[in-house]
């Protein structure tokens, strides 16, 4: 039977994985290199690497720490971040990644997703967004989840697999970072609109919201998180023994 | 020397850093000359059967493969590069195969039940319904990874593993000294480079 997949994102800026601010707002940090590593032997299903640099130096360490996690990650690896052309995806598909992730890219100009699908695969391109609530309906918000572009989120989801998106990522601006669970009555509306997998993010605090997510909305193929898993509130290897234990597939290292 | 033939179609880097990884010498190559000299070979592929069947024609890798799996060099075809090995394929069309293993690639979508989503994409159990030397170091319920819209069908006793999926989807198959793998070993975690150990051993 095919497993339900846990995904670790690691957002990377100037060539350290963001790993969660403190109390004190001073940012924790690690070596992506390291952490990629640990989640492979941890039994991680798959590994975003999330580029949230903006300078041009830090572009260049960025596709130095990939091609480096690349040589040792044998797991499949997803990069988003910066990607506005097809020039992007060669550019991380040529350092080690599998999949290219694409968001405002997508939303300037839909017809990058078309184009990717065509020349890599749809397999290849993963169209990310970031959904809120805004008058009763869920928009697509750009930019890092700054700027309300008045795309509802049901619609450019649809669209996207039309155009040859291979799997998607949805991200609640509502529940992200509150920890209360994950935007089940967002994701059950996706799961709905779109054939094509669906991996949900944003809300997770502890393992009973994954086990909640798998349970009540079965079209979700994977669940992403990012600090919890970082900074070991939620274990990974862990929480895999525990959603296997409670009857969801998995993939269990042995 | 394990030559993986690069005719144009994906991305080779995690195979050959796969290899790598496991100490097993290797090459990505379109040279002809080096695919002679190999004494193992893997076909990668991701994408579509017609196109990648005409990249191989076109840059003579089909022939340059061909005779030397005929001398008896083990080859190992990866995703589609196992479908690849087959008879023919229904994707987009109708299209020839190399021949190597009796059976037809066919749509995944026309055979599942309603619900199950296309293409696979995840990992899946193995099942064994045959015995593989690529086997050696996998245990029955161990899984790997897969990304695929077509599978393998009428394959017989080629077929050694497989993964439940609506249907019993071919995960590996054999046909004596030439393997095929629809799941990616190079992404499959510990399973799938046990795979290709095995590969380097046969």
């Amino acid at each position: 039977m095919i497993a339900k997949r846990i995904i670790p994102c690691l957002d990377v800026r100037n060539g350290r994985v963001v790993k969660g601010t403190n109390f004190e707002g001073i940012q924790d940090v690690a070596d992506p290199v390291e952490m990629a590593k640990y989640y492979n032997d941890t039994g991680a299903d798959e590994l975003v690497f999330y580029d949230i640099t903006a300078s041009f130096e830090g572009r260049g360490i960025f596709t130095d720490i990939l091609r480096r996690t690349a040589a040792q990650v044998f797991i499949p690896l997803t990069v988003g971040g910066g990607i506005n052309d097809v020039s992007d995806f060669e550019r991380v598909l040529s350092c080690g990644a599998d999949k290219v992730s694409v968001n405002s890219g997508a939303i300037a100009d839909p017809t990058l997703i078309d184009r990717a699908a065509r020349r890599y695969g749809d397999q290849c391109v993963v169209l990310s967004m970031d959904v809120k609530r805004v008058d009763g309906s869920f928009r697509v918000f750009a930019k890092g989840g700054r700027v309300d572009t008045g795309i509802d989120a049901l619609r450019w989801a649809h669209e996207g697999q039309e155009r040859g998106a291979g799997e998607l990522v949805v991200n609640s601006i509502d529940t992200d970072g509150v920890k209360q669970g994950f935007d089940l009555e967002m994701l059950s509306a996706m799961g709905k609109t779109v054939s094509i997998p669906i991996i949900a993010s944003g809300g997770a605090g502890c393992m009973e919201h994954f086990k909640t997510l798998f349970e009540s909305v079965p079209q979700v193929d994977a669940g992403l998180a990012a600090s919890i898993f970082h900074r070991k509130e939620v274990p990974l290897p862990d929480l895999k023994q525990y959603l296997a234990g409670a009857g969801i597939p998995m993939r269990i290292l042995r | 020397m394990i030559a993986i033939i690069d005719y144009g179609v994906g991305n080779l880097y995690s195979l050959s850093h796969s290899l790598t990884y496991l100490g097993i010498e290797n090459t990505v190559t379109r040279d002809r000359q080096v695919i002679s000299q190999a004494d193992k070979l893997i076909l990668p592929g991701v994408g579509a059967f017609g196109d990648a069947r005409q990249k191989l024609s076109d840059t003579g890798m089909d022939e340059a493969l061909l005779s030397r799996v005929r001398a008896g060099v083990p080859l190992l075809g990866i995703c589609l590069g196992m479908q690849l090995l087959f008879m023919k394929s229904y994707e987009y069309g109708e299209h020839p195969g190399l021949g190597l293993i009796d059976g037809e690639i066919c749509p995944l979508k026309d055979d599942l039940p309603a619900g199950m989503k296309v293409p696979q994409i995840g990992w899946n159990t193995l099942k064994f319904v045959g015995e593989s030397p690529l086997l050696r170091y996998v245990r029955e319920g161990d899984s790997v990874y897969y990304v695929h819209s077509f599978y393998a069908k009428g394959a017989g006793s080629a077929v050694k593993a497989v993964s439940e999926y609506g249907v019993e989807v071919p995960g590996l198959v054999q046909r004596d000294h030439v393997f095929g793998a629809q799941f990616h070993p190079e992404k499959s975690g510990p399973v799938g480079l046990s795979i290709l150990r095995a590969f380097g051993e046969v």
